[in-house]
């Protein structure tokens, strides 16, 4: 399983890279894994400033549904469109083409409630 | 295998290998193999056995001939289907039901019940009998390699008891739940690795690779084939289910609440349940509400995926009879939002 040293998780299976005051968000090689066959994404909350912890979207399965998590409160910049036609990208590439969000963190100490690569594994059982 | 396994029926069940995608794939193009060890089988014989079958089966067992595979439901007396299951003729007074996994004892318990004052012999045979679902237009042509009797040309919903693999008193009957031909093959438990494995020989120069539960639900919903405890329950109806064509009101056929359901027939139903294609973006599941352009309810889904097949999103559901036409517009809420669907033919899909 694949989990970069660079990168913040969540318990909900989500990673964060940081630059500036920018989290770029996706989730984890494990989640998509777990997932399987990805189908579906939907964000309906582009332009909308979230809690960390808030719904921002949803990631459909070919069997299940999931929500996804603001992993840091923000307003949410931008989608990564190319998940619309193509939502198997995350099964993919999860750490790069696979990216689902961009936001423009309104707290920055918030992200010192994640997790390092070392914790998230451990969580994993990996 | 790499499987990821749960719990189901009280067997331990892949429920994928590799990927849904990539199986589903496997089993439309070239052929796959299904362990549904979990399916029941119970033998009904003597010379009371068709008129216990009559009574309890919504179909014409009276038709079969040996040799020959029938589709019916068991209704109950309440109006719903107790459940959905396969009629085997070996002989006049000997035929075998093979039903849903989770439905074993609550079937035995009905077929007992139905069976008083009729006295046919009965046996439970489920934990006995394992079973393998080889799927896929190339199925039948690997399986031949695994038998001297011609299997090929079987025509559909037919079987044969044969020698197969060295093993004795294998069933072999051209059924299925995906729509993409094969075979099903029943035998004794104590063959099943040997038999397991000679179909893993026999398909692999053609690609056969195991498939789970949820590409056998994939693609059994892109032909519109109901599956019991979604689309059809102990409170819908066959008739309202799109199942009269296994509902046969036969002279003399005095089966379970063939009144109400003749009633249904003639006079129509309330609801029905029809496959939709969705227009706008999203995937219906299970239980979202399906409405009408005003909002208002107007039934429910039964089952719902993205079709592999077709790379679209599919669902089937109960809608009330007015919107139940080919070509209708409905709409299913999901997370809040009404989203465009329309009510297509089933099957979404020809193989």
């Amino acid at each position: 399983m694949n989990v970069p040293q660079s990168l913040k998780y969540t318990k909900d299976h989500e990673w964060v890279r940081v630059d500036g005051d920018l989290a770029i968000v996706g989730i984890t090689d494990f989640a998509q894994h777990e997932l399987g066959d990805i189908v579906y994404i939907e964000v309906g909350t582009i332009g909308e400033t979230l809690d960390q912890e808030e719904t921002f979207g949803t990631i459909e399965a070919v069997k299940t549904v999931s929500d996804l998590f603001m992993p840091v409160g923000g307003e949410i910049l931008e989608f990564n469109d190319e998940l619309e036609s193509s939502p198997d990208i995350i099964n993919k590439d999860p750490y790069e083409k696979g990216w689902i969000i961009k936001v423009k963190m309104s707290d920055v100490s918030e992200l010192d409630a994640l997790l390092t690569a070392d914790q998230y594994l451990e969580l994993t059982g990996a | 295998m790499g499987a990821r396994m749960v719990p189901f029926a009280g067997f331990y069940m892949p429920i994928q290998f590799e990927g849904i995608n990539a199986e589903h794939e496997t089993v439309r193009k070239s052929l796959g193999v299904f362990d549904v060890s979990h399916m029941g089988e119970i033998w009904v014989r003597g010379p009371k056995a068709l008129e216990l079958i009559q009574r309890v089966s919504s179909n014409d067992a009276s038709v079969l001939t040996d040799g020959k595979v029938q589709y019916a439901c068991f209704p109950n007396d309440t109006g719903g289907i107790v459940d959905d299951f396969l009629v085997y003729r070996f002989g006049e007074e000997s035929f075998l039901l093979v039903v849903n996994a989770a439905n074993i004892e609550k079937d035995w318990e009905w077929i007992n019940l139905q069976n008083e004052g009729i006295n046919a012999s009965l046996m439970n045979a489920s934990d006995q009998i394992s079973q393998l679902a080889v799927q896929g237009p190339l199925a039948l042509k690997a399986m031949q390699k695994l038998t001297k009797e011609a299997i090929v040309e079987m025509p559909y919903y037919t079987f044969k008891k044969l020698s197969f693999a060295g093993a004795e008193d294998v069933i072999l009957s051209t059924t299925g739940y995906t729509g993409s031909g094969g075979c099903e093959i029943y035998f004794n438990n104590n063959d099943g690795i040997t038999i397991y494995q000679a179909v893993l020989d026999a398909g692999a120069e053609f690609g056969i690779k195991p498939i789970g539960l949820a590409a056998r639900d994939t693609l059994r919903l892109e032909m519109g084939f109901c599956l019991y405890g979604n689309d059809i329950n102990d409170q819908t109806s066959p008739i309202e289910a799109g199942l009269g064509w296994i509902t046969k009101f036969s002279e003399g056929k005095d089966f379970i609440n063939r009144d109400e359901l003749y009633r249904q027939k003639n006079e129509g139903v309330t609801q029905k349940l029809v496959g939709f294609e969705m227009l706008d973006r999203g995937i219906p599941r299970q239980h979202y509400s399906i409405l009408d352009h005003d909002g208002q309810h107007i039934g429910e889904v039964t089952s719902g995926t993205m079709s592999p097949s077709l790379k679209k999103p599919i669902g089937m559901g109960y809608v009330k009879t007015p919107f139940a036409k080919a070509g209708s517009t409905i709409y299913i809420e999901v997370r809040g939002k009404a989203l465009k669907a329309e009510i297509v033919k089933l099957p979404f899909y020809k193989p």
